[in-house]
């Protein structure tokens, strides 16, 4: 990348045996909102606490701002970290915790106030300077340790899973209120998270992680839309997977799947040879089920529906297809939807995503 | 079932009595005999005196033993608590290579009888050419004391979440700044417990006062000499009395500390601190 504000070359970091981060490149622009996402264990959270000089990588190169801080320690870093339980120092408050880092700047008194209160205004804290560490909920902890990180000015802010431990709707609104923050301020965020939800709402891009390594990095809607690998594809949301054979190839793949029949999608870059087992990958809300029979159609026999309220899921399975079954998200169905009920289901070839097995 | 539950409880009562006037009532005759106006400790007392205190107060060699104690425990806990801040430290926060056994060496003296310690201290400093006096009292007390020292703050740095450390690094703070603005004032009520604790342990310890001291005794050496005097054992009971009172107070005081587990946040002009 060009205007890579933050270069990340080669990255490795192994803890005895075990490889937590395999040969990880990543560039990231300045001002951009930047998701790790993975399961636990995936080494999002070594490689953001290599980019804050909290571990030091074993091999490979760290660059911010044109500068190599490889090897420079996290108290000379233009980073600054928000911690997954906060670290909120407990003997200090709230106006002691937010100054902590200015001590060098050999501020006056009435000029460290000042900042104190403009770094708690910008996170809806006013007024709760002398608040005790341990008289604050969740939620007002993970904003003391936003404006104690803000404060620094840093060129770039980490956030190591900052909103699990907040509740669902704390978290929402919290998400929010970070990305209208980080438009506000415009400081390139690094954000680790498990939980692609959150990603895919926050970023401008997102990096799937596993196993120490990044399967796809890409817009949020990219990941969504187009996951390039079965992994990406099962870990993003709902989806339905469909195993099949290659059966001819050209400007459109033909693929014979059990559930569906014989179907046309596109190439997608996958590079397939007739007779390759592929997985047809397609979201349930892109499926449509009907009463009546239509072109196209795959008669199909219901077996549960769920209410959720903005949808209905309703779990179908394909006639003399082995009893693999696909999920339809639907508002609109008013057909039979008791078990067992006959419908048929439809769908654009154009949403499916072929993706090559991985051997 | 009802009357046998309850005979248990008059039992426990009972022992729970016993026990408790066995473990103070010895130890309050001491403060009611130093009043007494008798050299003889033996109801009924003879009369209401303060001259024991008069004579203590007045009496030369005490004071040195007193300043002797008060120099090997203070001392002692001084250093004991240093080395005992840097091994907690050290296992706490870091995997060493055989780090159990080390711990377990350090811990040794709690359960080598002190005699054995004191005699084979004795024998190497003799050997090395030393000279017995305050400094090798303190040397035997400070090898009392770094074991207690240790299980006192291990605990505290063990309560103490690492992350707060990497905070301060984070927000541009040196190994040395952080442990002075973070690790101390968070492992403090820990580190006041052992000043306390290990002051208390060198304070009142005999035998390797006795073994390892020259002609300058400290206090309980002291009062063991003036014990074998009959006159002066009402005087011994004076000073007993007065060390009762202090220990008492340096106990609530330790309490007092070790309670206040989050210390109150401080006026605004420490706000860096």
């Amino acid at each position: 990348m060009d205007n890579a504000f933050i270069d990340i070359v080669g990255v490795s970091k192994l803890f005895g045996t075990v490889t937590a981060v395999d040969n990880i490149s990543v560039s990231i622009r300045q001002g951009e909102f930047f998701s790790l996402l993975g399961p636990s264990g995936c080494g999002k959270t070594t490689l953001l606490r290599i980019l804050g000089g909290l571990e030091m990588p074993g091999s490979g190169k760290v660059m911010i701002d044109g500068q190599d801080i490889t090897h420079m320690p996290a108290h000379l870093r233009p980073t600054n970290m928000v911690f997954q339980n906060y670290a909120i120092f407990p003997h200090l408050n709230v106006e002691q915790n937010v100054a902590y880092g200015l001590r060098r700047q050999k501020l006056s008194r009435e000029e460290q106030v000042e900042k104190v209160s403009s770094a708690l205004a910008m996170v809806k804290l006013e007024g709760f300077e002398k608040r005790g560490a341990d008289e604050m909920s969740g939620g007002q902890k993970q904003r003391v340790a936003l404006a104690r990180a803000l404060i620094k000015r840093p060129k770039v802010l980490l956030l190591d899973e900052p909103l699990g431990a907040l509740d669902k709707k704390l978290r929402e609104e919290m998400q929010i209120e970070l990305r209208m923050l980080q438009q506000q301020v415009g400081i390139t965020f690094v954000f680790v998270t498990h939980d692609q939800e959150e990603a895919l709402t926050l970023s401008d891009r997102v990096a799937v992680m596993n196993e120490g390594r990044i399967l796809q990095m890409d817009s949020p809607r990219q990941i969504y839309e187009r996951p390039g690998s079965r992994e990406v594809a099962d870990f993003i949301g709902q989806m339905n997977l469909l195993e099949g054979v290659v059966q001819s190839v050209g400007d459109v793949v033909t693929v014979k799947a059990s559930a569906l029949g014989e179907v046309s999608v596109s190439e997608n870059d996958q590079g397939v040879n007739v007779g390759d087992a592929v997985t047809l990958a397609v979201r349930p809300e892109n499926l449509r089920l009907r009463s009546d029979s239509e072109p196209g159609a795959v008669p199909v026999t219901l077996a549960a529906s769920a209410f959720w309220g903005h949808t209905t899921y309703y779990r179908v399975t394909a006639e003399g297809a082995d009893a693999e079954s696909l999920d339809v998200a639907q508002q609109d169905y008013r057909g039979p939807e008791r078990a067992g009920d006959q419908a048929w289901l439809c769908f654009d070839t154009g949403d499916l995503l072929l993706l090559k097995d991985q051997s | 079932m009802n009357s046998g539950t309850g005979v248990a409880a008059r039992i426990l009562g009972t022992y729970a009595v016993i026990y408790v006037a066995y473990l103070y009532v010895p130890v309050l005759f001491l403060p009611l005999f130093s009043f007494n106006d008798s050299i003889y400790i033996s109801f009924p007392l003879r009369g209401w005196t303060m001259k024991w205190y008069e004579t203590m107060l007045a009496n030369g060699a005490l004071h040195r033993a007193l300043i002797n104690s008060l120099k090997v425990g203070i001392a002692t806990a001084f250093i004991s608590t240093v080395l005992g801040i840097l091994g907690a430290r050290a296992v706490t926060r870091y995997r060493l290579p055989g780090q159990k056994p080390v711990v377990a060496m350090i811990m040794l003296p709690l359960v080598v009888p002190e005699i054995i310690l004191a005699m084979a201290l004795l024998m190497v400093i003799l050997r090395a050419g030393g000279s017995l006096g305050l400094v090798s009292i303190a040397a035997g007390h400070i090898l009392l004391c770094v074991p207690f020292a240790m299980v006192v703050l291990m605990s505290r740095f063990e309560g103490f979440d690492r992350s707060l450390e990497e905070s301060s690094q984070d927000l541009g703070e040196n190994a040395w700044w952080t442990f002075w603005r973070v690790t101390f004032p968070n492992v403090l009520p820990g580190i006041v417990a052992s000043l306390l604790l290990t002051f208390t342990i060198s304070f009142d310890e005999f035998i390797m006062a006795f073994f390892l001291g020259s002609t300058e005794p400290t206090l309980p050496v002291f009062m063991w000499n003036q014990l074998r005097f009959p006159r002066l054992l009402p005087g011994v009971l004076a000073l007993g009395a007065c060390i009762l009172i202090a220990s008492v107070f340096i106990v609530l005081v330790a309490e007092w500390f070790r309670r206040r587990n989050t210390p109150e946040t401080q006026s605004g002009d420490m706000i860096i601190g």
